[in-house]
C-alpha cells in the first residue's frame, strides 16, 4: 500500500467563486483513518481555510455527510484505505446549496422536517401520571424509523429532491411515519394534509437510493411506499363512506 | 431562509444535469425501468393487433405473421422482450415495498414476499411455452 493518497476536495468561497472547483491534497494513507481524519489532517497541516462540518466522529451526530466519489457517505465511518490508490473526490452533499467548501445550507431540509410535525401530537390534554405502556410489537412497528440521525444522506441520494427541492423528502416522511405508527400519537390526520400533497409522498418515484444511502439502515423508501398505501386506502374509504369518520 | 441571510454572500445552488441518470448505475436502472412501460404498452397493442388479425381471417393473419418476420420487427420485438423482462423483474422486486408483510404477527423477508410473483410468472410462461411447442 502506498504511503499517501490524493484527495480532491471541493472548494468554494462565496465572496470569490461562482461555482466550486476541486483542489488536490496529498495526505498520509493510514489503515485506521476515516475520510474525516484525512480532512482534519488537511485543515490542521495543509490548509486551515478548508470548511467542513463534523462533531461526534462516531456516526451518530449526522454532521459529516459528504459526497465521497459521488456517493453520499458519513465521512467519519468511511475508511480512507477503501479508496486506495485514489484519488478520492470529496464534495458537499448533492442537491443542497453550498455555503462554503463542504458546508451545505440545510434550511430547506429543516423546513420540510418541521412541516411534518415530527413529535408526539395529542388531541386531548395529555398529562400521563405514569409511563405510557407500549407492547414490544407496537414498538417494533416504528422502531427502525427512530434511528434516523438527520444526516441528509438520503436527500443527497434522491434525484427527485435534486429536481424538485419542494419534495418533502425521505427522512422527513420516514419521521412522519415514525410518529404516525407510535401508539401515543394522534397527529396522523394533520400529517396526512402535508404528506398526501404532490410534494409529499406522491413525488417519490421509488428509486430506493435513500434506503441504500442510509448509514443507520432506516428504510425511508419503505415508509413512503407504505404511506402511499395508507393514503390510498384512506382516500377510497372517504370516497366510499363519506359519512364515516367525519 | 433566515432573515440574516440577506447580509451573507450568496450560496452556490447546484443544478442537476439533464442527463443526471447517467451519473450512477441505480439511476440509469430506474430510468430504464420507467422507460420499459412504453415497451409493455407496445406489446399490449401488438397482441390486440394479433387478435384483430386472427378474427379477420387466415389471409389477414398470414399478413400479420409476414410482418413479424421482417428483420426490423424481430429486432424491435427482441428489445421489447428484454424491456418487458426488466419491467417484470424490477416491479416484482418492489412488491415487498408496498405489501403488508406481517403474517400472524411475524415479519416476512423481502424474498418470501417477492417470490410468489416469480413462481406465477415462471408457471404461466411454462404453460404458454408448452402450447407453443405443441406439447399440450
Amino acid at each position: 500500500m502506498a504511503d499517501t493518497i490524493i484527495l480532491e476536495v471541493a472548494r468554494f468561497l462565496p465572496e470569490r467563486d461562482t461555482e466550486p472547483t476541486y483542489q488536490s491534497f496529498e495526505v498520509p494513507l493510514r489503515g485506521d483513518w476515516m475520510v474525516l481524519d484525512a480532512l482534519t489532517y488537511i485543515k490542521d497541516q495543509l490548509d486551515g481555510t478548508l470548511g467542513f462540518r463534523w462533531s461526534c466522529r462516531m456516526g451518530i451526530c449526522g454532521s459529516c455527510g459528504m459526497m465521497v466519489n459521488g456517493v453520499p457517505k458519513l465521512t467519519c465511518e468511511t475508511l480512507l484505505s477503501n479508496f486506495a490508490p485514489g484519488p478520492v473526490r470529496i464534495g458537499p452533499l448533492d442537491h443542497f446549496p453550498v455555503i462554503k467548501d463542504l458546508v451545505i445550507e440545510m434550511e430547506g431540509f429543516l423546513g420540510n422536517l418541521q412541516k411534518v410535525r415530527p413529535w408526539i401530537v395529542r388531541k386531548d390534554d395529555f398529562k400521563p401520571q405514569r409511563e405510557f405502556l407500549q407492547t414490544p410489537a407496537q414498538l417494533e412497528g416504528f422502531k427502525q424509523y427512530t434511528l434516523c440521525i438527520n444526516c441528509m444522506l438520503c436527500y443527497a441520494a434522491c434525484p427527485v429532491y435534486g429536481l424538485d427541492p419542494e419534495f418533502t423528502g425521505p427522512a422527513a416522511i420516514a419521521l412522519a411515519e415514525r410518529y404516525n405508527l407510535d401508539s401515543r400519537d394522534q397527529g396522523a390526520e394533520e400529517r396526512t394534509d402535508v404528506l398526501s400533497q404532490h410534494d409529499g409522498i406522491w413525488d417519490c418515484t421509488v428509486i430506493g437510493e435513500c434506503s441504500r444511502a442510509c448509514p443507520k439502515h432506516v428504510d425511508p423508501s419503505l415508509a413512503i411506499q407504505q404511506y402511499k398505501l395508507t393514503a390510498t386506502k384512506e382516500w377510497f374509504k372517504s370516497w366510499l363512506l363519506p359519512w364515516g369518520n367525519k | 431562509m433566515p432573515q440574516y441571510s440577506q447580509f451573507q454572500p450568496k450560496p452556490y445552488r447546484p443544478r442537476m444535469s439533464a442527463f443526471w441518470y447517467f451519473d450512477r448505475w441505480p439511476f440509469l436502472l430506474f430510468v430504464l425501468r420507467e422507460l420499459s412501460s412504453f415497451f409493455v404498452a407496445y406489446f399490449a397493442v401488438l397482441i390486440l393487433v394479433q387478435i384483430y388479425a386472427l378474427s379477420a381471417g387466415p389471409t389477414a393473419y398470414a399478413g400479420f405473421q409476414a410482418c413479424l418476420r421482417n428483420p426490423l420487427m424481430i429486432i424491435l420485438n427482441a428489445v421489447t422482450l428484454l424491456f418487458v423482462l426488466l419491467h417484470a423483474v424490477t416491479w416484482f422486486n418492489l412488491v415487498p415495498r408496498v405489501m403488508v408483510r406481517e403474517v400472524t404477527g411475524r415479519q416476512l423477508s423481502d424474498f418470501l414476499v417477492a417470490s410468489p410473483n416469480y413462481f406465477v410468472f415462471i408457471g404461466a410462461s411454462a404453460i404458454v411455452a408448452l402450447f407453443i411447442l405443441r406439447i399440450l
